[in-house]
């Protein structure tokens, strides 16, 4: 198993899409969560994101800002690397010239779920760390005190972090193996974190009960409602306590382990193409 | 002792479709195997079948002895359909990685890349190779592991003659280390160089196994003298009449080549011109057609 985690980190590393995928997160976490709303804030413009004022973007509210993109877009991100992680095997062929050198199938997969998940803590811990300079830039530019959250709620936050973002991933890598490809696992993911979700939370749940009902089972409401549990903006798109947050880490946690499951049981029955 | 390759009753079957069916295959240990069918004969599938890549619908696999399970392919290496890498990778840092799957030293990659005449290109991206040094780049990868047995499928693809003769002699030098080398092809010429015995496969099932002079079957000698009409009658005197046959202005006859001089004196000595006198071998070509021809008459 070590050697299996050992070669997927290399190939993860080693991987420019791997660090294009990082950047873009960084950097839709910088826009999105400091840099338009302080431009708003700076410039005195009413714009439609009134609920953020200057305090929340200091630094003692670095773990909810931090935590508020993972339920949708940069969740979305960590999916695409779950598929190319695992579906790159198919789109390469690759799956049997590792298999050919003797480790099962179930060894390499799961070297690849580490390395994701090792990864998806990455990217969190990336995420933290530029909202950290980014809102203690803001806070020197406005003349603010720096406040961090307690190491506590650091710690919950990044763990939290790192449950929805290892989520996301292990749904990437179960679509990447049953559709044993990569580019329609990549579509379907994002048409289902982009638009059903949305759909369903933004005009399904309110006209039917049962769809309102059956969102608090699904894996999108419950990564919106962690992370509004440790004090996610609620105006970012998929944030919103739709259950308490014990309760949505348990769901997100089910889901990580169902997904990466599911996607173990198709590749050990399946053929190799 | 344990064989290195044996199957019984191997089948695979994708629907209505019969892949491969009821496929006894015995390799041993030392020789260098050819596994010849033409395109979709079920070669690939039943090497896949063999490294645990698709799972039969019936019958039984074991590799150097060992059944299905953890550690089967240990002194096992494989090229199955073409070489697969990562593109982003180099060559020696695709083999790294394979290096830590199996289990082997670094020290390794670097063997097995002067073993396939690619040290000088290692370090290029594996996007960047030519087709003939990917090949040679899998064949580097089959061989990590010092295998015992060595499992290449179509290991010639892509190759230009000289690299093609250079996988000849890899495969030839590899079998005569006493690594047991199972090689799928359909290329004749190719099976025939390096191959001590062969297994055709026609329609998923194996039609003929054998050495390739056991394939070809009798040898025979082909005479031209003069004149014609003497000559067969003299022969048919000679060596009964169903032994000769008139081809071509020639005789071909069903003798050992070992009676060449027998016969020759025999023809001079009744007068006649004997301008050629050779040992007359099927070719392996016909034998291969003939094979194909008469497996699908059976299957039929």
């Amino acid at each position: 198993m070590s050697r299996s985690l050992h070669a997927e980190l290399v190939k993860l590393v080693r991987r420019p899409a791997s660090w294009l995928l990082l950047a873009i997160t960084l950097a839709l976490a910088l826009i999105f969560t400091y840099l338009f709303p302080y431009a708003s804030i700076a410039g005195g413009t009413d714009g439609p994101n009134t609920d953020r004022t200057l305090p929340m973007l200091l630094p003692d509210h670095l773990v909810g800002n931090s935590l508020g993109g993972l339920p949708v877009f940069l969740g979305a991100i960590v999916l695409i690397l779950g598929v190319l992680t695992v579906g790159g095997e198919y789109g390469w062929a690759t799956w049997k010239t590792v298999l050919t050198q003797g480790p099962s199938r179930l060894e390499v997969y799961a070297g690849k779920l580490l390395a994701l998940a090792a990864a998806a803590l990455a990217v969190v811990l990336a995420v933290f760390a530029v909202g950290a300079v980014a809102s203690v830039l803001i806070a020197v530019a406005e003349s603010q005190p720096v406040h961090w959250p307690g190491l506590g709620d650091l710690l919950t936050g990044i763990g939290a972090g790192w449950l929805i973002a290892t989520m996301w991933a292990m749904l990437g890598a179960v679509l990447a193996v049953a559709l044993r490809a990569v580019a329609l696992p990549v579509g379907l993911g994002l048409v289902w974190m982009l638009a059903v979700q949305n759909l369903l939370a933004a005009i399904a749940a309110p006209l039917l009960d049962w769809v309102a009902q059956a969102q608090k089972g699904l894996p999108g409401p419950n990564a919106g409602s962690l992370a509004a549990a440790l004090g996610a903006p609620g105006d970012t798109p998929g944030v919103a306590a739709t259950v308490g947050g014990g309760q949505a880490a348990v769901i997100v946690a089910a889901y990580l382990v169902a997904f990466a499951a599911v996607g173990g049981v198709l590749l050990r029955r399946r053929d190799i193409g | 002792m344990n064989l290195p390759v044996q199957t019984e009753g191997l089948t695979k079957r994708y629907g209505g479709l019969t892949a491969v069916q009821d496929l006894n295959l015995t390799v041993r240990a030392g020789e260098v195997y050819g596994f010849l069918g033409p395109n979709g004969a079920g070669k690939t599938t039943t090497l896949r079948m063999l490294l645990g890549l698709v799972r039969p619908t019936a019958g039984t696999v074991r590799l150097l002895g060992r059944p299905p399970g953890a550690g089967r392919l240990t002194g096992v290496g494989a090229l199955i359909e073409g070489p697969a890498f990562y593109p982003y990778l180099s060559g020696r840092d695709n083999l790294r990685v394979l290096a830590r799957y199996a289990g082997v030293g670094a020290d390794r990659v670097a063997l097995v890349l002067d073993l396939v005449d690619l040290t000088d290109r290692a370090g290029d991206r594996y996007a960047g190779y030519s087709l003939g040094m990917k090949q040679r780049l899998g064949v580097a990868g089959a061989l990590l592991k010092d295998p015992r047995l060595l499992i290449l499928d179509e290991p010639t693809n892509g190759l230009d003659p000289a690299g093609m003769a250079d996988m000849r002699t890899l495969i030839r030098r590899l079998g005569a280390a006493g690594c047991t080398v199972l090689v799928s092809s359909h290329l004749l010429g190719e099976v025939e160089q390096i191959c001590d015995r062969v297994g055709v496969i026609s329609g998923g099932r194996l039609i003929a196994e054998g050495t390739v002079a056991e394939l070809r079957g009798t040898a025979g000698l082909r005479v031209l003298a003069d004149p014609l009409d003497e000559a067969v009658a003299r022969t048919r005197a000679l060596v009964g009449a169903e032994r000769v046959r008139v081809v071509d202005g020639g005789l071909e006859l069903a003798l050992a080549p070992d009676r060449a001089a027998w016969l020759n004196t025999e023809l001079v000595g009744a007068g006649l011109a004997v301008r050629e006198l050779r040992p007359r071998e099927r070719d392996l070509e016909q034998v291969f057609f003939d094979l194909i021809e008469k497996g699908t008459a059976d299957v039929a």
